[in-house]
């Protein structure tokens, strides 16, 4: 228990003091996550979108999959970008290993499946709802996929917004392919990881309230923007 | 409302039209001849098969065997971009009413805001264009629909039922802009079992039972003499089986 207060005492101290390494971790942790997720929504709404809204042989195992894949051991992942990306990987000449730019790529990979499946269900079952006016429109295909995503996107942003929590909160990925680099690839869960593994406690315990709040603070955001907006759209 | 040097969709004839199933025959061998300028109510019980009717005429679901030819073309894309569908329970867009009006006319290529205006002003809803299109009332939806379907500028109008479970007023609404739409060269078909909004509406009466189509008259020989049993029964409000 003495941790717990000592780790709350340490997590405002460190915000509030304004250090500049824990800033810089925070910093680094949301660009590589909020960059991956960005990523994913640009790949993964429109594959969602296709699944939601096209019948083709092999669509079911192809949804099958898409729902294993959400469920990717990060550490796997992490170890199958390691060797792309290493200097004897097919990626090596790319120098990406060890640099923010592997991270995102893992987490990528990560999250992609989620964000698609997610939006697949979502968009299908709007999709359920349109399908007979937007036939009987003769809608093309593509403005038939851009107006579900518009009028869905209040539900998406909780799809990205799982696909986000997942990502701030992964470490065996980033850690394996960022290395945990100080100044270069360290990130919140890295860092409480490293804290952890040399028995400072409340500072790993500080981090992890940081990275909570932060949590906390882009739900509530995407929460309010979306009480907000929404009551003018009436969705 | 065909454009000049193209040819009308009209005549409709259909031919052995027959939708089946799971082995359940819903439409059963319907030989249909639709001609130009009337207004067409096609009427039944529930369960007579009108709505799918309707929907095979649009092209919205395949015959299982049979066809559906305009103006002796089969039913294709081409054909049903120059029709639209009104649905008994309206499909809005979650957006604006005014969003609802430019999303079709953006389809047209045409998304003026004046035009829209024009639109939402014919069913009475301009003062209603920034509103979310959900909050309507659901008369007030089904005349979007509607507004939204004649923002295409079909040359035949569908409407499923579009007054069913709606206030007089609402449904008097709803005729006044389907009579204005006829009048201006619009091919109405129109789907009710509601017998007064038929004797209002109807040019010419299609009556289905079963899935058969019983009669096809003038409206004034369907309410004054109709000839199959099924028609007697249902205009003297018999239950029909």
């Amino acid at each position: 228990m003495q941790d717990f207060s000592q780790a709350f005492v340490l997590a405002f101290e460190s915000v509030f003091s304004g250090d500049a390494d824990l800033i810089e971790i925070i910093v680094l942790s949301l660009r590589v996550s909020l960059t991956a997720m960005v990523v994913s929504c640009v790949l993964g709404l429109p594959i969602g979108a296709i699944l939601a809204i096209t019948r083709f042989p092999g669509r079911g195992p192809a949804l099958v999959v898409l729902n294993a894949l959400m469920g990717l051991p990060p550490v796997v992942v992490g170890l199958i970008v390691y060797l792309h990306l290493s200097r004897a990987g097919p990626m090596g000449s790319f120098g990406l290993l060890y640099t923010p730019t592997a991270m995102i790529i893992a987490q990528v990979i990560l999250i992609m499946p989620i964000i698609a499946a997610l939006s697949r269900q979502v968009l299908e079952d709007l999709n359920n709802e349109y399908a007979e006016q937007f036939r009987s429109l003769s809608v093309p295909r593509h403005a038939a996929i851009r107006a579900l995503i518009w009028d869905a996107r209040f539900s998406l942003m909780t799809v990205a917004l799982a696909g986000f929590g997942r990502a701030i909160a992964e470490v065996g990925a980033v850690i394996i392919v960022g290395g945990n680099i100080d100044h270069l690839t360290r990130v919140m869960t890295t860092a409480i990881a490293l804290e952890t593994s040399k028995g400072d406690l409340p500072l790993a315990l500080a981090l992890g309230l940081v990275l909570l709040a932060i949590a906390f603070a882009v739900n509530a955001a995407v929460m309010s923007l979306r009480l907000t907006t929404g009551r003018y759209a009436n969705v | 409302m065909s454009e000049p040097g193209r040819s009308s969709l009209l005549p409709l004839h259909t031919k052995g039209l027959t939708l089946e199933y799971d082995g359940a025959r819903y439409i059963n061998a319907i030989d249909l001849t639709l001609q130009t300028e009337t207004l067409t109510v096609v009427m039944g019980p529930n369960g007579a098969g009108k709505s799918l009717l309707l929907r095979l005429l649009h092209g919205l679901i395949p015959p299982t065997t049979g066809q559906v030819c305009w103006n002796g073309v089969a039913m294709s894309d081409a054909i049903r971009q120059r029709q639209a569908m009104v649905f008994q329970r309206p499909v809005l867009l979650r957006r604006s009413v005014a969003a609802n009006i430019d999303f079709v006319l953006g389809l047209k290529g045409e998304a003026k805001r004046d035009r829209r205006d024009e639109i939402l002003d014919n069913v009475g809803l301009l003062d209603f264009a920034r509103q979310p299109a959900r909050s309507l009332s659901v008369g007030e939806q089904q005349r979007l629909a509607l507004a939204r379907a004649l923002a295409t500028e079909p040359e035949v109008l569908f409407l499923d039922e579009p007054t069913a479970s709606l206030d007089p007023a609402s449904v008097l609404a709803i005729e006044q802009i389907v009579t204005r739409a006829h009048q201006n060269g619009t091919r109405i078909i129109f789907v009710t079992h509601d017998i007064g909004q038929a004797k209002r509406l109807a040019d010419e009466v299609v009556f289905l039972h079963r899935g058969e189509l019983k009669e096809h008259s003038s409206a004034s020989t369907f309410f004054s003499a109709p000839t199959s049993e099924a028609a007697k029964a249902y205009l003297e409000g018999r239950i029909l089986l």
